[in-house]
């Protein structure tokens, strides 16, 4: 009983071992613009939240905050129990376990696509190159694009090279996956191909966070739905409550605008 | 052009001086101005403001000052009784360090930001962000402006030869003084020069060719 109390004077109300990704109180302002406001945000572990809003909601700063591409101004954000550490070596060996995929891809250009998979297990996770090689391969296969080890980045079609950036992320063993925005570049055609692999990750059990217009993914694989306006989370709901039955204003008005086409 | 055959071994030492003296200081520059255009854009504000100190004092100082410093000064404090040689190479290595910090830099602001946060966020130091991701893909793009400072150093190297090392304008200055037409000795040692400066622009196309990075 005493060490319940202990763990719980430590982390707050909830089993602390359930939350994974704290934010509390997080401010964040670009130059007047307050884009974020007081967010205040649970994320539990095997949980997928999505994050859905209209454009420059802050839902992407929200994102990258959760490992400190983007630093705050006030209020604070623990992963796994840690406090985000300032920019360095711990903060470095925190971000190895938080994988993000980013809207424009980002592969390393210079690299092959099986080199930019084990780029961070050899020189972060110092595995030794065989045993990486190995790993590289058997998540390029389980992303489909196993064919393609080879090639430069350049050569694969987005829906690839997105799906290379989500390998290349796994392949450090993440706690917890940040997507911001991870088919909004894509065509049309290819954004179901990222879409099936995130899929299969959320059945898998992974942590997630998505930022994303996709609304269908929303639906069918978030435990939770976060609309974000103005820099707010204005609402928080679990999938078919918020798409059926907002409560906002806001949500209402967001959603009238682009379910009925 | 009997110059050239009665002075043969003084023109060859020249030559090969000023061939040592580019090398040497030009290494030197090299890996100076790379570790400096790291701290220019490191996250750590000290290391940003030496980078920012070193190129504005390098860059702006006449070489001749320079030398000046390197030949009279420097031996007082640090390097007592080195050779012309190692002081002429550290006053152009120096000097030249801060032109190559600021091509690189340059070259390090072509990478698209994206790549360096990618490498941050699977776990990257800021050391390995920089050595593994963006330097290589920097290299390219400084490449043009590296050829162009090597070639500006190759010529300021004639200004070690006014500071008792023996180079190309040293011999030149040798044999005028001597009473030679001036016209064959500039034409000989022009060659020799443009032997250099041709050789490294050739190396440097060369370079560009095969370090081309499909994006």
């Amino acid at each position: 009983m005493s060490e319940v109390s202990v763990t719980e004077n430590a982390g707050g109300p909830a089993p602390a071992a359930d939350r994974l990704v704290v934010l509390d109180h997080v401010n964040k302002h670009f130059g007047a613009l307050h884009v974020l406001q007081d967010i205040d945000l649970t994320i539990n572990r095997g949980e997928v939240v999505v994050v859905i809003g209209p454009s420059g909601s802050g839902k992407s700063t929200l994102c990258r905050t959760i490992n400190r591409l983007e630093t705050i101004d006030s209020g604070s954000i623990t992963i796994d129990g840690k406090p985000l550490p300032q920019e360095g070596r711990e903060l470095a060996r925190l971000r190895a376990d938080v994988g993000m995929v980013f809207q424009s891809f980002n592969l390393f250009a210079h690299k092959t696509v099986l080199e930019n998979v084990m780029l961070g297990q050899t020189k972060v996770r110092r595995t030794d190159k065989a045993k990486a090689a190995e790993k590289a391969r058997a998540l390029l296969d389980r992303v489909g694009v196993g064919t393609q080890a080879d090639k430069y980045p350049a050569q694969l079609s987005g829906g690839q090279q997105q799906r290379v950036a989500i390998a290349r992320a796994l392949a450090m063993d993440p706690k917890v996956m940040l997507f911001d925005e991870p088919t909004s570049a894509l065509d049309p055609e290819m954004i179901n191909e990222v879409l099936d692999v995130m899929q299969q990750l959320a059945r898998d059990g992974m942590t997630m966070v998505v930022v994303t217009h996709e609304m269908g993914f929303a639906r069918s694989a978030a435990n939770r739905v976060v609309f974000m306006a103005d820099g707010r989370i204005v609402e928080e709901a679990e999938p078919n409550q918020f798409f059926n039955n907002p409560r906002s204003e806001r949500a209402k008005d967001f959603l009238s605008k682009i379910l009925h086409h | 052009m009997n110059v050239l055959l009665d002075y043969l071994p003084e023109f060859r030492d020249g030559f090969l001086g000023t061939l040592a003296i580019t090398a040497s200081s030009g290494l030197l520059a090299l890996v100076l101005g790379v570790l400096i255009a790291g701290f220019r854009v490191s996250p750590i504000p000290p290391l940003r403001a030496f980078g920012t100190g070193w190129v504005t004092v390098l860059r702006n100082t006449p070489l001749t000052l320079l030398f000046l410093v390197a030949f009279f000064v420097v031996p007082q404090i640090l390097f007592q009784g080195a050779s012309p040689f190692v002081l002429a190479t550290l006053a152009l290595g120096f000097y030249t360090s801060s032109f190559v910090c600021e091509a690189v830099r340059s070259g390090i602001n072509t990478v698209p930001l994206g790549q360096a946060e990618a490498a941050r966020s699977i776990g990257m130091t800021f050391t390995q962000t920089l050595r593994l991701i963006v330097l290589p893909q920097a290299t390219r793009t400084v490449l043009a402006p590296l050829s162009s400072i090597l070639i500006a150093l190759t010529k300021n190297s004639a200004i070690a030869g006014a500071f008792s090392f023996a180079e190309l304008f040293s011999v030149s200055k040798l044999l005028n003084d001597k009473g030679y037409t001036v016209a064959w000795i500039f034409l000989w040692t022009a060659l020799g020069y443009l032997v250099i400066t041709f050789s490294i622009s050739g190396l440097f196309r060369l370079l560009e060719r095969r370090m081309g990075v499909a994006r």
